[in-house]
């Protein structure tokens, strides 16, 4: 198979990991401050204590690898969202910090607890607004962009944008329902009811919005026959909605969380309806981005490599943490 | 308001800002992690309870030191797009999978075995913990392997094509890409950097607590082993220096030419410059204190080799003599320096009086936080010393920007600036409270719950009291 395409799939994979592994430590960062001071929170907190900081990495991954196999599409998109990258920065800074400093600092907890939700929150919005910005489409001229700084800021951005928000938030819920107990494991439920409304709500607008928005994009969803394919994804949406709900219900402890993952990997899949094969829609597409063979090729050597053990570690950290989070903290 | 900047300079402003705050915790975190490697190691080997309270003492600090470490270096990342993005195109193909394996080869490593190594012990086990420990010091290591052969790469280009749209292309041989002629030299000198900048922070920590308390087990401990770093790394980073300024004059010699203040050539025997204030409009260093002929004998290692001077360089291409002038005094004193500490404290153990000389415990005080500004010094002499240029004698900064307009640089410049100080401020608030408090017997261990039961710990038992001020905490072996 070609290269490139190898590579769309890496980096697309790198950013469904970090939108689904960063997205519930960001989640639980936006429903922080709903949990009870005290044991509550410290428990929210301990449950990803040891994994947000691997979690974050394929951030880095995502990122970079953009950067490594299309430099041209890193070299066009960041400029284009640049306030929102640099709100999203700012945003981790606050978040991954609190993580330490709450612990070493009792009297100003308060404050970075605070520190931690607005940081979790802002990062949220950035990235889902990068997101709707790069659909609803940027300018660029040669290999440069060439709209203002101020493009990005449009309805649909903040549509998707917030819709990001009620996703994380839904996947911080359920995976606290997994890992809680007791009174703060029914708050979570709640918390994941009323999140996985609010998810779907908002999904169903970006999604009616989107085709809206270019001729390009309607034809992709609903020309024939297209649209025997494309209209798998609403449909397998609207059953796993039907088993999470019934999940959260019947009180299953697991389920909610994967099912979630689930309605995660089927938004990114309706993003590839809509995009492939562009990186920069309906203007650049990853041919036309990519770097040249020989670094696609030392790195997929890399990435074969390392891949397997990278996963391999990570779960077996996450395995080292299983089991609900406890009173005790992680001693 | 910034209007009247214009974006290139804020754009620089803004990288050098944001690289040299990320750095200040790399330098730490690096040294730190092999430290606490060492002091578990030696903890199983001997079974001795001190090593692992100093463990546990240094942990939470690593801990604080790494968080910020982690969101300074996110941020770097991304800079390369925001504010360099023809940079990122035009180079792209070559650097960008040098840090793609930083990425699969480090952060990983490092982020993946953190939270063991912080809250795992007594989940895994002593064996496998240690092991986690030692995935984070390798992690960081393999880090500053990568990323200073991107950086490297960036001063001695070689291994390259370059594209018809631009682009530099790796040629067939990415070994030479990555050990590039720099880059040996410029690893060497960074790591031991940052080995040497834990060992005077561990030192001044030790040096602190024995003037409060001569007795104090722990102490010693700390004092001795960073000490006994000083006295033997210290030597070998002013050698290693040396080569890397060697190396430095074969192939970027008008930085040299910075470094040395010489504006003119000197065809036989070129002086060493100790002080004086170099005057770029002048083309001279005023005041200049200066030895006749040892510049040539330090850089071609013979009395009377000519040197060439800024003089054969056209003016376009210098780069800014006096801060490098400057920076590179600052590091090189300070290296001297760490060397005089290191043999001050071999005298004085030689006597049997490590522990007693208070001027010497003083003098290492003073000196805790000097690697830091030895290594931003090093660093800003490196990078201004590249200037003009992004790529050496290739691409030039000011052709590397990204099409924004000042006011967007400016204000996420002034956002950083705001954040970084009042966070990072903090966080070395922190951790400054945390090595204030006296390591002890009993340390207890990164603690993560208010709740559960005042217990007596440690392997002696003895009351816990936590030096971060906050609530005494459970803790007993095998937790950490
Ligand atoms: C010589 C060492 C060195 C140098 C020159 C740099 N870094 Fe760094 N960086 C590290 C050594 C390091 C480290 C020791 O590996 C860190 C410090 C704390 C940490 O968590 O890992 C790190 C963290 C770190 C992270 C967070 C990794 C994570 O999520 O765990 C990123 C994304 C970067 N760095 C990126 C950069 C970039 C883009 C740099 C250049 C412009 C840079 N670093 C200079
Ligand atoms: C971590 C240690 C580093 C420090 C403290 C540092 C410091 C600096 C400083 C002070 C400048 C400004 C020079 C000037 O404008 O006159 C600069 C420029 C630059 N550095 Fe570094 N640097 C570091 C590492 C790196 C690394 C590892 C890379 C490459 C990956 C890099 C890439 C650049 C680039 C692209 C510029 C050009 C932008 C500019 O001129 O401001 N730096 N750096
Ligand atoms: C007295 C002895 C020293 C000498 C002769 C020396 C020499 C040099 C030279 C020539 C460079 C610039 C190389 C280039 O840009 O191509 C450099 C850079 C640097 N120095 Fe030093 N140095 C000394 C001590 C130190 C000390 C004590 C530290 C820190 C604890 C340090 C940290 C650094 C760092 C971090 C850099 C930037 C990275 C690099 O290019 O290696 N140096 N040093």
């Amino acid at each position: 198979m070609d290269l490139t395409i190898i590579w769309a799939f890496i980096i697309a994979f790198a950013v469904f990991a970090y939108v689904v592994m960063d997205g519930f430590d960001l989640g639980i960062g936006i429903l922080f401050p709903t949990f009870k001071v005290g044991l509550e929170r410290d428990q929210a907190m301990n449950s990803i204590a040891p994994v947000w900081d691997g979690n974050e990495t394929w951030l880095v991954l995502g990122g970079g690898g953009l950067m490594a196999a299309f430099p041209l599409a890193y070299a066009i998109i960041l400029p284009a969202t640049y306030p929102l990258i640099i709100a999203m920065l700012l945003g981790l800074v606050f978040r991954g910090v609190a993580f330490e400093f709450r612990w070493r600092d009792p009297r100003h907890r308060a404050l970075w607890d605070f520190a931690f939700t607005a940081g979790s929150l802002i990062a949220a919005l950035s990235q889902g607004m990068i997101l709707g910005a790069l659909l609803q489409g940027i300018d660029a001229t040669g290999r440069a962009y060439s709209g203002s700084w101020f493009d990005w800021l449009t309805p649909y951005t903040l549509l998707t944008g917030i819709g990001t928000v009620a996703g994380y938030a839904l996947l911080g819920a359920t995976w606290l329902v997994w890992k809680l107990e007791g009174e703060a494991q029914a708050h979570a439920y709640r918390l994941a009811f009323r999140s996985a409304i609010a998810t779907l709500v908002l999904l169903a607008a970006v999604s009616l919005y989107t085709p809206f928005l270019d001729a390009d994009y309607f034809d992709r969803w609903f020309a024939m026959p297209n649209f025997l394919f494309a209209s798998q994804v609403p449909l397998l949406t609207a059953i796993l909605a039907y088993f999470l709900f019934r999940g959260l219900a019947k009180k299953q402890e697991a389920a909610p969380f994967w099912l979630s993952l689930g309605l995660f990997g089927l938004g990114m899949a309706g993003l590839g309806v809509s995009m492939w094969p562009y990186v920069v829609p309906s203007q650049i597409t990853i041919w036309d981005a990519a770097a040249p063979e020989r670094s696609q090729m030392f790195m997929l050597v890399g990435v074969a490599i390392t891949l397997p053990l990278i996963l391999a570690y990570t779960a077996w950290a996450y395995w080292v943490f299983r089991g609900k989070v406890g009173e005790d903290g992680y001693h | 308001m910034f209007e009247t900047f214009d974006a290139l300079l804020l754009a620089r402003i803004q990288f050098a800002f944001t690289v040299s705050f990320h750095f200040i915790f790399p330098a730490f975190s690096i040294g730190l992690a092999s430290y606490l490697a060492v002091l578990e190691g030696l903890w199983l080997k001997t079974g001795k309870a001190i090593y692992l309270d100093l463990f546990r003492y240094w942990i939470k600090i690593f801990a604080v030191a790494f968080a910020m470490g982690v969101v300074s270096g996110i941020v770097m990342s991304y800079q390369f797009g925001t504010n360099w993005s023809v940079f990122s195109d035009k180079a792209g193909p070559v650097i960008g999978p040098l840090m793609a394996y930083e990425v699969l080869t480090a952060f990983f490593l490092e982020a993946g075995f953190l939270g063991v190594m912080l809250f795992g012990m007594s989940r895994v086990g002593k064996k496998l913990h240690f092991a986690a420990t030692c995935m984070v010091a390798l992690g960081t290591f393999v880090s500053a392997f990568w990323i200073l052969s991107v950086n490297s790469w960036m001063q001695t280009p070689v291994g390259f094509e370059m594209g018809a749209n631009g682009q530099f292309l790796p040629g067939p041989s990415w070994w030479d890409i990555v050990f590039n002629p720099s880059f040996p030299y410029r690893l060497v000198h960074t790591v031991i950097a940052a080995y040497l900048t834990t060992a005077f922070v561990v030192g001044g920590v030790g040096a602190w607590h024995l003037l409060k308390d001569a007795s104090n087990g722990h102490a010693r401990k700390m004092f001795s082993m960073a000490m006994w770093m000083a006295a033997l790394v210290a030597p070998i980073q002013i050698f290693a220096g040396d080569m890397h300024g060697l190396n430095t004059l074969e192939h970027q010699p008008q930085k040299v030419m910075a470094m040395e203040g010489h504006y003119q050539s000197h065809p036989d025997g070129a002086p060493l410059i100790l002080f004086g204030i170099p005057d770029s409009a002048e083309k001279r260093v005023k005041y200049a204190i200066e030895i006749p002929k040892a510049s040539s004998l330090i850089l071609k290692h013979d009395l009377n080799a000519p040197l060439a001077g800024l003089d054969t360089i056209p003016d376009d291409e210098e780069p800014p003599v006096g801060i490098i002038f400057w920076s590179f005094r600052i590091m090189v004193g300070i290296g001297f320096a760490m060397l005089g500490i290191g043999a001050w404290s071999l005298l004085a153990r030689m006597r049997r009086k490590l522990y007693d000389w208070h001027w010497l415990h003083r003098a290492a005080l003073v000196m805790a936080p000097s690697g830091f500004v030895a290594v931003i010094a090093g660093w800003i002499t490196t990078e201004v010393g590249r200037q003009p240029y992004v790529i050496y004698n290739l691409l030039r900064t000011s052709d590397a920007a990204s099409p924004l307009d000042a006011p967007a640089v400016g204000a996420s410049l002034a956002a950083f600036v705001v954040v970084y100080f009042a966070v990072f401020s903090v966080g070395t608030w922190y951790i400054l409270k945390l090595m204030s408090g006296p390591p002890h017997t009993g340390e207890a261990g990164v603690k993560r719950t208010e709740k559960g039961p005042i217990r007596t710990a440690g392997i002696t038992p003895g009351p816990t009291q936590n030096p971060g001020g906050s609530q005494p905490v459970p803790g007993n072996e095998g937790e950490v």
